[in-house]
């Protein structure tokens, strides 16, 4: 051997015993970060995550469902002009990603102390970050006539996408000419707040095609439309006058699965054919079980900067269970966001540095008032590092002028896109 | 000898790569770092690092140059470009914020 080749053999022998060491003490402890929850917020943390880290971090992601189904756009199949599946995506592709992986369970608790949390299978898997991305559950103790045998089944949410929403289309399908649709709706915050009124639009499209003597009765908990309220408005009487009837000011406060009867808090009764019944909502149990829901007992106070909770280290909450500030939506588009900004924050802090200091975070929401046109309400949030959370940037956001087709073809790509972002 | 040369000369190549991707690790990547989690922001409706979904109608954003992604989004924040939905977000955007989220777009491979 030449002294040269020699003094390179030795030379790339050390470098590539440095590297190695140290490619094998990083497998060796990766960090590992657990999450509960593939919906909107849980899968997109997980996937950047993966994309971040170039996977360094050891991520399972624990969701009980077989596949993801798409709250976005499934008001289109009550209004008929989509099928569940068109919503349904397979989990393979996320579950391919460099460092994830996939746990079909249910969690069904935590210990912050142990840094553990269970499964439904009796297993339990430890964390050193874990991120809860639970969705919202509903509070169906509020409603007495809830707990009637029978009347879950009967009268229907499908605010979670899935066998309700397929269940509540049949409902409308099965209806007679001049029967009347009853969508009631809880005081904000819930999830999706366009969601009820572009609801009524989607049923009130087919009604006028199939069913044009049935009306949609809208008994609205809150004193006005919570969410692009005057282009709904306008949408109802231009498009559809006579089937949608608005009713502000409507706080259900029991129901009879019987004769099909919603009663209001001040007594008042109003009787329909099918009731879709949108119940209250708080953050999903596990995250309150855990003792993180410290905003009214409902929802899951974070810090803005890393959705950190307030409440216990190293957990980490996204999505609709969080107590939101001002003028931030629980949107899936949202959820997507405080993923972002908390996988980046995660990152920094499994690095023992602080989280990026300005977050920035956008709404995007459409909504579809009819097969084809659509209205957008849009925003943006940057950090307020003297007032610690987001704020709506001044200047920033707005609505549609008009429904229009051209957004409707934006909407699709917005489907499209944040499925992919967030999926594959 | 030499093949066992040329083998650890690639699996250093590979690792030196692979070193490099390392993120939020020098100086110089705090600014693409920073570029990368803003454009996350836009994400949802764009694609992920710039690439759109198949069948999405929009142009992709990887790969355009920094200076039309600049004036496209300074055109969306003085109106003069017409637009549904971009000019009301634009205007949540420093001019800051814009370059470093057309600086990380510019660099990518479309």
């Amino acid at each position: 051997m030449k002294r040269r080749q020699f003094i390179q053999a030795l030379g790339m022998g050390a470098m590539l015993g440095t590297v190695a060491s140290r490619a094998s003490g990083a497998s060796q402890a990766r960090p590992r970060v657990v999450v509960v929850g593939a919906g909107y917020g849980g899968a997109t943390a997980a996937r950047y995550l993966s994309l971040w880290s170039a996977g360094r971090i050891d991520i399972t992601l624990v969701e009980p469902n077989p596949a993801f189904i798409s709250c976005p756009l499934s008001n289109l199949v009550l209004g008929g002009s989509r099928r569940l599946e068109d919503l349904t995506i397979s989990y393979d592709g996320l579950a391919s990603r460099s460092g994830i992986t996939m746990v079909r369970e249910l969690a069904t608790g935590i210990e912050p102390d142990k840094r553990t949390v269970m499964l439904g299978n009796g297993k339990t898997l430890r964390y050193d970050r874990l991120i809860l991305s639970p969705g919202v559950d509903f509070l169906y103790d509020r409603l007495p006539g809830m707990r009637q045998p029978g009347a879950r089944e009967r009268i229907l949410h499908a605010w979670k996408a899935g066998e309700q929403t397929v269940a509540l289309r049949r409902q409308l399908e099965a209806m007679d000419d001049g029967q009347d649709f009853l969508i009631s709706i809880p005081q904000a915050p819930y999830r999706c707040p366009p969601g009820p009124y572009e609801r009524a639009c989607q049923v009130a499209h087919y009604f006028k095609q199939a069913k044009p003597k049935s009306r949609v009765i809208l008994l609205d908990g809150n004193e006005d439309v919570v969410s692009k309220g005057a282009l709904f408005k306008k949408v109802w009487a231009e498009r559809y006058p006579g089937i949608v009837d608005y009713r502000p000011s409507f706080n259900t406060v029991d129901v009879d699965a019987k004769s099909l009867t919603v009663v209001s808090e001040l007594g008042e009764e109003v009787s329909g054919a099918v009731i879709n019944l949108l119940p209250p909502q708080a953050a999903g149990s596990i995250a309150a079980g855990a003792g993180l829901a410290n905003a009214n007992r409902r929802w899951c106070e974070v810090d803005f900067l890393s959705f950190e909770s307030t409440q216990a280290s190293h957990i980490h909450v996204l999505g609709d269970a969080i107590q939101v500030a001002p003028l931030m939506p629980k949107s899936a588009h949202m959820a997507n966001q405080h993923a972002k900004v908390c996988a980046a924050a995660i990152i920094e802090l499994l690095a023992d540095r602080p989280p990026p200091a300005h977050p920035l975070l956008t709404n995007t929401c459409y909504s579809f008032v009819s097969d084809q046109d659509v209205i957008h309400v849009a925003s943006v949030h940057s950090y307020d590092a003297q007032k610690k959370t987001l704020i709506a940037v001044p200047g920033s956001g707005g609505l549609s002028a008009a429904p229009n087709a051209l957004e409707g073809r934006y909407a699709m790509d917005w489907a499209r896109n944040i499925w992919a972002d967030t999926l594959l | 000898m030499a093949s066992t040369l040329i083998a650890n000369a690639r699996l250093a190549i590979v690792l030196a790569v692979l070193a490099a991707q390392y993120p939020g690790a020098s100086q110089a990547q705090a600014g693409d770092d920073a570029g990368r989690r803003l454009y996350a922001s836009c994400a949802g409706c764009h694609g992920t690092e710039g690439k759109t979904a198949p069948g999405s109608s929009l142009p992709p954003l990887a790969g355009q140059s920094r200076d039309a992604l600049v004036a496209s989004m300074k055109a969306f924040q003085d109106g003069s470009r017409p637009s549904t939905i971009m000019q009301q977000l634009a205007k949540g955007y420093s001019s800051d914020q814009i370059d470093l989220i057309a600086g990380y777009l510019a660099q990518l491979k479309n």
